[in-house]
C-alpha cells in the first residue's frame, strides 16, 4: 500500500528528525506537519532554542569550584585523622563495631550537580515541540563525547560542559564548537590535557613529566579529520606539542583563576611545529588556535562530519549524493551548521530513505515519555534506565561516544530490555485515551495494519499502549 | 505521574498477580493456629549457585582442613580470624548478625547437608532441593507450595494470604497449585508472556530482524531463569536486604502473607572466590544483611518466625586452580528466626581426610537436609510426617522429621 507523500513526511518529520510527537500534539501544529513537514521543521531552527539555562544549573566554573572544595574538606578531614591518636580514635572503632547509627554521608556536590542537570536535559527534551533542535545537541554532544567515569571532575562538569561548549554552536559554526570543546576544562580533563608538559618549557626542564598526546589524537582522529583523514603520528606529536599549556586551575594557584581555562606559558612547549605539512610559528595559546581553525575547514573534516551527520540522522549507509552534498554545504559555508543542517532537511533522500535504523535507547525513552505523557520528574529512574538500557547518560565506553548504526542497539538483550521498559511506562501512563485512538493520533496515516490491529486488539490498555511503544512504527526511524 | 516513577513504599499496588482479590477482599483471615495461639512465619531462602559451606562456617578444629582449603581458610585468629561459635566451627566474618543471633539462641547452622541429589549440576540440584522430589525433573511445583496447600484446617489460611513470592520470577519452591502474591522490588516488572507472545507476532508479520532479535532475548531469558540460573555474577548485596525489607514489611502485617521464599543470585563462586574478605565475603554480607533486616522489620512477628537459608549444594573442599571451588556435594543450611532453638552448630561431622570426602573431592552429607525441612515445618505448622511424605517430600522416608528446632 502506497501512502501519499505528505503523510509519510509527517510521522518522517518527527521520527527521523525529532523525538516523536508529543501526546497533546495539537491540531494546528498536525496541520502544519501536513502540509509541510520540511517548513515545519526548518522553523524551529533558531539558535536560541539550543540553549539551556535554568534554576540551578551552574556553570563549570562554579562546578568546578565546588568540587575543589570537596575535595579539600576531604583531604582535611582525611589529615585531621590520620593525626589523631590511636586512643582517642579506638572508641569510635568500637563504636561503629557495635552497630551505632553512623552520620549519614552527604550526597557528593557531583552527584547532586549531576541530577539536577539531567533533570533540566530531559525536561527540555520532553518539552520541545518537535524534538529536532535536541537531537542536534545530542548528536554533537556524543560526536565530541566525554565521560563521567573519568572522575569528579568530569562528573560535576557534564552537564555544564554540554550547556557551555555544545548548545551555542549547533546552529552555529563548527569552528567555534571545536575551539570550545577543546578548550573546556571537561574535554582538557577528560583527555589529559590539563596534565601535558612541553618536554622544552619552563616546568618540563624543571620536572620529570611530559607530553601526554591523548587530546592531540582525538582531535583529529575523533573530532575533524577521521581516522583516515590523512594525518601521521608526527602530526599528532606536533598537535600535542602546540597545545601543551592548555589547562585549568584548582584552588590556591597564585597565577591562575581556578575552575576556567588558561593557558599556562610555563608548561607550553616554545616554538614552531609543523601540522599536516604547514609550520605554525605563533606565540602561546594563538598557536593551537589557528591549528585548530585550520583543521575545522579542512575538507577531510568536512566528509567525515557530513557522513556521521547522514548516517545519524538517515541510515547506517547514507546515500552518498546526501554525504556530498553535505560535505559540500560544510565545505562552502566553513562550517556554517546551521546551513548543514538545513541542507539535510532539503535531500528528497533523507526523507525517502526507509525507516530502518533503531531509536537509540536515549531516544526510545524520550519519545515514549512525549507519547505517553510521563515527563520526567526525578533524574534517578532515567539514570538507571538508559543505564540497563546500554546508553548510561554521558559515559559512553570511550572518546569515541555510543555507536550510532542500528546493528549497535539491535541486541536480544536490548530488545528485551526495551519490552519490560515499554511495559513499565505503560502501565504508570494515566493517559485516558485509548491505545488505538493514541496510535491513530501519533502515527496518523503511516500507522500500519498490522499494528493498529494489534494496539486495539490488547487484552489491555497498559498492554496496548507496551504493543504501540514497542512496534516497528515506534522503534525505527 | 511520571516518567519511570517509582514507588518507594511498599503498597498494595506493587503487588503483582492477586493483589486486586487481596485488595478486595473483606473478610479476615484466620492466621493464628486454634490450638496453641501462635501465629508462626516461615522464610525460604535459596541460595542459587551453590554456596562454599565450608568457607561460611569454616570447621576450623579439623586438622585438615586448612590444608584443604588453601588461600580460602578461615583461621582462628589472624587477619583471616572467623567469628567462633563454638570450639570447632567459625563463622565467617561476613555474618555479624548471624553471630549475634547465635549468641542468644535465634540461629543455627545444620552443616554437612545436602538434598538427597548426588550430581553437580545447578539447574538439577536446584530442582531437587525446590521442588522437594528425589531427583529433577518430576514436577512443576515447590515443597512450600504444597505445604501451604496441605497446612491442616485451622492453620490454613484463606488465600492469598498466605504464600508470597519475591522476584520478579517466583522461585520453584513456592510455585503451584496454591495460590501465593508475587512482589519485586525491582523496578522493572516481567512483560507477560501474552505481551511477548503478541509482540512476536506483530514483529513477523512486519519487521523480521526485530522478531528474530526479541525471540533470541527471550529465550536468553528463559535459559537465565533455569538453566543458567546462578551462572552470572550478579551479587548485590544491598538487592538482597532490599528483598528481606519489602517482604517483611508485607509480613509485619496483621492480613499479610506469613509464609514467603525467596532467592539470591551469585554464589558459584569457581574463582577468587575469597575468605575472610572478597566476593563470598560480600554475598555472605548480603545475606546477614537480609536476616537483620527481617529481625528489624518483622519486630514482634519475629519471635515467631523460622528462616532456612539453603542451596543446591556445596563445593569441593580443595581449592581448585583459580582461587575459588568447584561444584560439590555437602554444605550447610542457616536457620534463623526467634522460632529456632538456635545457638548450636548441628553436625554428624564426617571429617575431611580423603577417606572421609565424598568421591574424594567434596565434604560427605551426613544429615538429609529435607529432613531439617520436614523438621521445620512439622514443628511450625503441625505437619504429620505422613503429610510431609506423601505430598510435600515423596520417597523422603529414610529422612525422618529432625526434631527440636523449633522452641515450644
Amino acid at each position: 500500500m502506497s501512502l501519499p507523500p505528505e503523510a509519510v513526511n509527517a510521522a518522517t518529520a518527527l521520527r527521523r528528525f525529532g523525538l516523536g510527537p508529543r501526546f497533546d500534539l495539537g491540531e494546528a501544529d498536525q496541520a502544519a506537519i501536513a502540509a509541510d513537514a520540511r517548513s515545519y521543521l526548518k522553523t524551529q531552527l533558531k539558535p536560541q532554542a539550543a540553549l539551556l539555562h535554568g534554576e540551578g544549573l551552574e556553570d563549570s566554573k562554579a562546578n568546578l569550584i565546588a568540587a575543589f572544595e570537596e575535595q579539600q574538606q576531604k583531604k582535611m578531614l582525611r589529615d585531621q585523622a590520620a593525626q589523631m591518636p590511636a586512643a582517642a580514635a579506638a572508641p569510635m572503632q568500637s563504636m561503629e563495631m557495635a552497630g551505632q547509627p553512623q552520620p549519614e554521608k552527604p550526597m557528593p556536590v557531583q552527584r547532586d550537580v549531576l541530577l539536577t542537570e539531567v533533570q533540566a536535559r530531559y525536561q527540555k527534551a520532553f518539552d520541545d515541540q518537535s524534538g529536532l533542535i535536541e537531537r542536534l545537541v545530542w548528536f554533537w554532544s556524543n560526536h565530541f563525547a566525554i565521560s563521567i567515569a573519568k572522575g569528579t571532575l568530569s562528573t560535576i562538569t557534564a552537564g555544564s560542559f554540554e550547556r557551555e561548549a555544545i548548545r551555542p554552536h549547533v546552529l552555529g559554526r563548527f569552528a567555534d564548537m571545536l575551539k570550545a570543546v577543546e578548550q573546556h576544562p571537561t574535554m582538557l580533563f577528560f583527555l589529559d590535557n590539563r596534565d601535558s608538559i612541553g618536554p622544552n618549557s619552563k616546568a618540563g626542564q624543571r620536572r620529570q613529566k611530559g607530553l601526554n598526546e591523548n587530546l592531540a589524537r582525538e582531535i583529529m582522529e575523533l573530532h575533524t579529520l577521521g581516522v583516515n583523514g590523512g594525518y601521521t603520528q608526527a602530526d599528532v606529536t606536533a598537535l600535542a606539542r602546540i597545545i601543551t599549556g592548555w589547562t585549568f586551575a584548582g584552588l590556591n594557584n597564585t597565577n591562575f583563576d581556578p575552575g576556567i581555562f588558561v593557558f599556562n606559558p610555563n608548561t607550553h612547549e616554545p616554538g614552531a611545529s609543523k601540522v599536516l605539512g604547514k609550520a605554525y610559528a605563533q606565540q602561546g595559546q594563538a598557536q593551537g588556535e589557528a591549528v585548530l581553525a585550520d583543521l575545522a575547514r579542512h575538507p577531510a573534516t568536512a566528509q567525515h562530519i557530513a557522513f556521521k551527520f547522514a548516517r545519524h540522522f538517515v541510515a547506517d549507509a547514507p546515500p552518498p549524493g546526501l554525504v556530498d552534498k553535505l560535505a559540500a554545504s560544510f565545505r562552502s559555508s566553513d562550517g556554517d551548521l546551521l546551513a548543514l543542517t538545513q541542507t539535510l532537511l532539503d535531500d528528497d533522500g533523507a526523507w525517502a530513505t526507509p525507516a530502518a535504523k533503531l531509536r537509540t535507547p536515549q531516544e526510545f525513552l524520550l519519545a515514549a515519555s512525549r507519547a505517553l505523557n510521563l515527563p520526567p520528574d526525578r533524574p534517578q529512574p532515567l539514570i538507571r534506565a538508559l543505564n540497563e538500557l546500554g546508553q548510561p547518560l554521558w559515559k559512553p565506553a570511550g572518546p569515541n561516544g555510543f555507536g550510532d548504526t542500528a546493528q549497535d542497539w539491535a541486541s536480544p538483550e536490548g530488545m528485551k530490555v526495551r519490552l519490560s521498559y515499554a511495559s513499565l511506562m505503560a502501565s504508570q501512563s494515566k493517559l485516558a485515551t485509548n491505545p488505538g485512538d493514541l496510535a491513530a493520533s501519533l502515527f496518523g496515516a503511516s500507522l500500519s495494519q498490522d499494528t493498529r490491529q494489534t494496539v486495539s486488539r490488547a487484552e489491555s490498555k497498559p498492554q496496548g499502549l507496551a504493543l504501540l511503544l514497542m512496534s516497528p512504527e515506534f522503534q525505527r526511524r | 505521574m511520571s516518567l519511570l516513577c517509582e514507588t518507594a513504599s511498599l503498597s498494595r499496588r506493587r503487588l503483582l498477580g492477586l493483589s486486586g482479590s487481596l485488595v478486595a477482599s473483606a473478610f479476615i483471615p484466620k492466621f493464628a493456629r486454634a490450638a496453641d495461639g501462635r501465629d508462626p512465619r516461615f522464610i525460604a531462602i535459596i541460595l542459587r549457585g551453590a554456596m562454599d559451606g565450608l568457607s561460611a562456617v569454616a570447621p576450623v578444629g579439623d586438622p585438615t582442613y586448612a590444608a584443604l582449603h588453601g588461600d580460602l581458610a578461615l583461621a582462628t585468629s589472624g587477619e583471616n580470624a572467623g567469628l567462633p561459635l563454638d570450639s570447632f566451627f567459625s563463622l565467617n566474618p561476613a555474618m555479624t548478625n548471624f553471630a549475634r543471633l547465635f549468641g542468644k539462641g535465634q540461629a543455627a547452622v545444620i552443616h554437612a547437608t545436602a538434598t538427597g541429589y548426588r550430581d553437580r549440576s545447578h539447574f538439577d540440584g536446584q530442582d531437587v532441593l525446590e521442588s522437594g522430589y528425589a531427583g529433577p525433573g518430576k514436577t512443576d511445583s515447590g515443597w512450600l507450595n504444597r505445604a501451604i496447600a496441605a497446612l491442616p484446617a485451622g492453620q490454613r489460611i484463606a488465600p492469598p494470604g498466605n504464600g508470597l513470592a519475591v522476584g520478579a520470577i517466583a522461585p520453584l519452591v513456592i510455585r503451584g497449585p496454591a495460590e501465593t502474591l508475587g512482589w519485586a522490588p525491582a523496578n522493572l516488572p516481567k512483560p507477560g508472556d501474552d505481551l511477548t507472545r503478541r509482540l512476536l507476532d506483530l514483529y513477523t508479520h512486519t519487521d523480521p530482524k526485530l522478531a528474530e532479535l526479541l525471540r533470541a532475548g527471550v529465550d536468553t531469558q528463559k535459559l537465565a531463569s533455569g538453566a543458567m540460573a546462578g551462572m552470572d555474577n550478579s551479587d548485590h548485596p544491598n538487592d538482597m536486604v532490599l528483598q528481606a525489607r519489602g517482604a517483611a514489611r508485607l509480613m509485619a502485617t496483621d492480613d499479610g502473607p506469613r509464609i514467603a521464599a525467596m532467592a539470591f543470585d551469585g554464589w558459584d563462586t569457581h574463582e577468587n572466590e575469597g575468605g575472610a574478605k572478597g566476593r563470598l565475603f560480600n554475598l555472605l554480607t548480603g545475606l546477614d544483611g537480609a536476616l537483620a533486616e527481617f529481625e528489624k522489620t518483622l519486630g514482634a512477628a519475629w519471635g515467631q518466625t523460622a528462616i532456612v537459608v539453603m542451596t543446591e549444594f556445596g563445593r569441593t573442599a580443595q581449592v581448585n586452580g583459580t582461587v575459588g571451588t568447584d561444584h560439590g556435594t555437602g554444605t550447610l543450611a542457616f536457620l534463623a528466626g526467634g522460632a529456632i532453638k538456635g545457638g548450636r552448630v548441628i553436625a554428624d561431622w564426617p571429617g575431611l581426610k580423603p577417606a572421609n570426602l565424598y568421591q574424594n573431592r567434596d565434604l560427605n552429607p551426613t544429615t538429609d537436609l529435607r529432613a531439617v525441612l520436614k523438621g521445620l515445618l512439622a514443628d511450625q505448622f503441625g505437619l504429620s510426617a505422613q503429610r510431609l511424605e506423601k505430598d510435600i517430600f515423596p520417597d523422603s522416608g529414610s529422612a525422618k522429621p529432625m526434631q527440636g528446632l523449633i522452641r515450644t
